[in-house]
């Protein structure tokens, strides 16, 4: 039988208790060893736990641009950091979180898991994900050169205009800041698609749509609002790239631009990013919480609803970033109105989280710790937020350190607090070895008690009046003594991660063993080893419920799940392509070889940047041959792929 | 039972048609890249209801956009009635729907580097400038991209690579081609139409 026949008469097989030389899967999946293999394989594994790592040092330095300021803040008239330099440790610091630690590091989770999770072998396309990770990486570097040379992004995050344009800002700052940009938005694009076929198109036969984990719903719902919203920054980074080099005229007034275009379209893409870097996080609770309370989450359907419901709603309410901008107040009543509808989906997870602690038999582990404190942050994140929603309110609160307050609610609550638990719980997958509970009390007590200390009170600074972004502050206005508390909470918060760390490195050589199955959950990825093997899946499982290792317990399928029984699918790479719905079995689909060409393409796509970074169309020319041929060696139709035709009855 | 999940006798293997992971992949990216041009009219509609009146240096004319329009059109229908030719495994025809859809694309590509030529504004003058340019710009990057898969599946179809059931490259630079010609169709109503209807 060639390995390319159209058809194939299906046999179930069950798990074998030794490995056999004959199609063994591990040496059909396993990569080459050495730095080529390194560079070129294409395991989501592989780059799930790259994304993760690349993402903490991210937070590592993000974090130590934060400590800095901090210690600018600590007493009135510190003079410790020039303005400029000031500017750029907030700049880097926001967009170093925001883009390429808080994203960066669900898309770790969701490449690792999201296969697993869904009983696939691979994501959809393991090449687009090497892509993505490397151009991620690529990306962020980008942005540090500059920062290195001393032309870090200077406007805030959000970059307005007019500063950013080049008669304020004639340096180079923006431009590092405006293409690195849209290389990160093709990273994140890519990432996005390849989760959402994933999810439609490559889960276990039988997970219907009613029975997948709400990590792989928040993954995917989060990839919609990416696909949906990245172009709108993208284009409005191009935009000001050709006005700062080429005298186009979106922003500029004089050209009869508009500055306000800007915010428009940079809050189009921004709000909607807020939920996606929160509903992956959000997902990791609800899939990981259940598993400590020993019980079912409550609630599934409505927490799914509210999920893809906070997703859409969060594409129209992007004006209430812009309530201080002289809007018409026709205007600001709508969308002061959306803000508020927008808490209602997002309170019914919470809700579910409470009922399911209540109902449920709690562990007191490490990560239930974590997502116990993940709910309290979100309450007071999302009240903060109710309190901007509301447009008179605002218009006191915009511009202060209350928004800063809330902001770091939001994101250190609903997203950092959520990926430690979720490493609690997921990294003894990754590696094999459990981390420990003792540092871990101290990681998370160190973490929550810092983090409040520092957060909390800097709603009082914002509602004392301190603006933000400003470099240093005079004595009198009573904001000394509240600078110097965050100032120590921040600290206090770093030694909390540092803690982390000093967990994730110890447990390596001397953590527990994790088994298959270490806490008893209920999902795919528990019935393999920890790690898991290359192919993840000996036999592909079939899944009758929501919870395919707790049925015995619940009595709540109908059939059974099999685990244990399934297609072996090893005729080469293969995996299962199933119906989007139902989750029938629709074909065998034949997964890639490993390849350098998405690493190549990756080097390339930067090189076209820096080429226009540096106005050398010579440099940007090069990149782009390279990186067409290296579409080409990535996309040629091949035979072992069964994309060419083949001589019938072969 | 666990094999009640498993329906089917048999399954098809390899990439197949509308089966296969590369044509919902592209769905995916079609979706983002509707949404880029969406964003770009989005500015353009911006700007006209901001400025209003005198907005617009002057008032479009359809001696190129016109013929050019109904060209991409053809285009479309030619790799259409390829992609179908190739669904009934008629690859002579494939291939001439697929060239044919691909040098119309170029024609239009050279017709609109004459529309440009022809302004009387460049993209520095004002905002529409900027905005004309770079939206159409945008749209002909995105012709030439669609150009080139054609390109590479027609000449896939000369080596042979495609039958009935492994087409699945044809019908995603085809639902790519449609899509770029449905995205020209907007571009074109938005700023060579709705000056006409009063817009800015």
């Amino acid at each position: 039988m060639a390995i390319t026949n159209y058809d194939r008469p299906l046999d179930l097989e069950y798990v074998r208790p030794q490995p056999t030389a004959e199609r063994d899967l591990a040496r059909i999946w396993e990569r080459e060893p050495g730095l080529w293999g390194w560079l070129s394989t294409v395991d989501h594994k592989e780059y799930g736990k790259r994304y993760i790592a690349t993402a903490f040092l991210f937070l590592l330095v993000g974090g130590v641009e934060a400590l800095v300021m901090r210690l600018q803040l600590a007493g009135p008239d510190k003079r410790m950091l020039t303005p400029e330099q000031y500017d750029q440790l907030f700049s880097m610091h926001g967009l170093t979180m925001i883009f390429f630690y808080a994203q960066p590091v669900l898309t770790g989770f969701s490449a690792f898991l999201l296969p697993l999770i869904l009983g696939a072998r691979d994501l959809a396309f393991p090449r687009l994900n090497a892509f993505s990770y490397w151009n991620y990486l690529l990306s962020g570097l980008f942005i540090y050169a500059g920062f290195a040379m001393g032309y870090g992004a200077n406007d805030g995050w959000f970059n307005y205009v007019p500063y950013a344009l080049k008669q304020y800002n004639p340096g180079p700052n923006m431009d590092f800041y405006a293409l690195g940009m849209i290389l990160f938005g093709v990273s994140s694009t890519a990432a996005a698609a390849n989760f959402v076929v994933t999810f439609l198109r490559a889960r276990a036969p039988g997970m219907s749509i009613n029975r997948i984990p709400v990590l792989a719903w928040g993954t995917t719902t989060a990839s919609f609002g990416i696909l949906f919203s990245v172009p709108a920054v993208s284009l409005a980074f191009f935009m000001l790239w050709t006005d700062r080099q080429f005298d186009t005229h979106f922003f500029n007034w004089a050209g009869r631009g508009q500055p306000l275009l800007w915010q428009h379209l940079f809050w189009i893409f921004a709000h909607p990013w807020v939920y996606i870097v929160v509903l992956p996080a959000m997902g990791i609770v609800s899939d990981a919480l259940p598993i400590f309370c020993r019980r079912p989450l409550v609630g599934y359907t409505v927490v799914v609803l509210g999920t893809v419901a906070t997703m859409v709603m969060g594409f129209g309410v992007w004006l209430h970033h812009m309530f201080a901008t002289g809007i018409p107040y026709l205007a600001l009543s709508f969308f002061s109105a959306a803000s508020f509808v927008i808490t209602v989906p997002s309170a019914v997870a919470v809700f579910a989280w409470i009922a399911t602690i209540w109902t449920g038999r709690p562990v007191l582990s490490t990560a239930f710790l974590f997502f116990a404190g993940f709910v309290v942050t979100f309450v007071i994140g999302g009240v903060s937020g109710v309190m901007t929603a509301a447009a008179p309110s605002d218009r006191q609160l915009t511009d202060t350190y209350f928004v800063v307050a809330h902001i770091h609610y939001v994101l250190i609550g609903i997203n950092v607090l959520a990926v430690m638990g979720g490493l609690y719980t997921w990294l003894p997958k990754m590696t094999g070895r459990l981390l420990d509970e003792r540092i871990g009390r101290w990681n998370f007590w160190t973490v929550f008690i810092g983090f409040n200390l520092a957060f909390l009170p800097m709603h009082w600074t914002g509602l004392a009046g301190m603006p933000r972004r400003i470099y240093t502050y005079p004595e009198g206005l009573g904001w000394s003594a509240v600078n110097l508390i965050t100032t120590i909470g921040a600290f206090i918060l770093a030694v909390g991660v540092l803690l982390l760390l000093i967990n994730i490195a110890v447990s390596r050589k001397r953590g527990f063993p994790a088994g298959s199955n270490p806490w008893g959950g209920a999902t795919l990825e528990w019935s393999i080893p920890s790690p898991p093997p290359p192919y993840d899946f000996e036999v592909v499982p079939v899944v009758a419920s929501r919870h395919p290792l707790w049925e015995e317990e619940l009595a709540e399928a109908g059939g059974e799940s099999s685990v244990k029984r399934g297609l072996r699918l090893d005729n080469g790479k293969e995996m299962l392509a199933t119906t989007a719905l139902d989750a029938e079995p629709d074909a065998i689909v034949k997964a890639p070889e490993d390849s350098i060409a998405p690493f190549v393409a990756a080097l390339a796509a930067t090189m076209f940047c820096a080429g226009a970074l540096v106005l050398s169309w010579i440099v940007s020319a090069i990149g782009f041959g390279l990186l067409v041929m290296s579409l080409l060696v990535w996309l040629w139709p091949r035979r072992e792929l069964g994309q060419i035709a083949e001589a019938r009855g072969g | 039972m666990a094999d009640a999940a498993i329906r089917r006798p048999k399954l098809p293997v390899g990439s197949i048609g509308h089966k296969s992971f590369g044509w919902w992949g592209m769905m995916a990216i079609i979706m983002s890249e509707g949404s880029l041009f969406a964003y770009l009219l989005f500015s353009y509609y911006y700007f006209a209801v901001q400025y209003g009146g005198d907005w617009i240096p002057e008032m479009p004319k359809f001696e190129l956009a016109g013929p050019n329009t109904a060209i991409l059109l053809l285009s479309s229908l030619f790799v259409w009635w390829g992609e179908r030719s190739a669904a009934r495994g008629h690859g002579a025809k494939q291939a001439l729907g697929l060239v044919i859809g691909l040098w119309l694309g170029i024609i239009f590509l050279v017709i609109q580097s004459y529309e440009w030529r022809d302004k009387p504004f460049t993209y520095s003058s004002t905002s529409y400038g900027s905005s004309y340019f770079v939206t159409t710009g945008f749209h002909m990057a995105h012709v030439a991209v669609g150009a080139a898969m054609l390109a590479a599946v027609f000449f896939w179809s000369l080596l042979g690579y495609f039958d009935k059931e492994r087409r699945a490259p044809i019908s995603i630079a085809a639902i790519y081609w449609h899509f770029v010609d449905l995205v020209w169709l907007m571009i074109f109503f938005t700023f060579y139409v709705t000056p006409y209807l009063g817009v800015g």
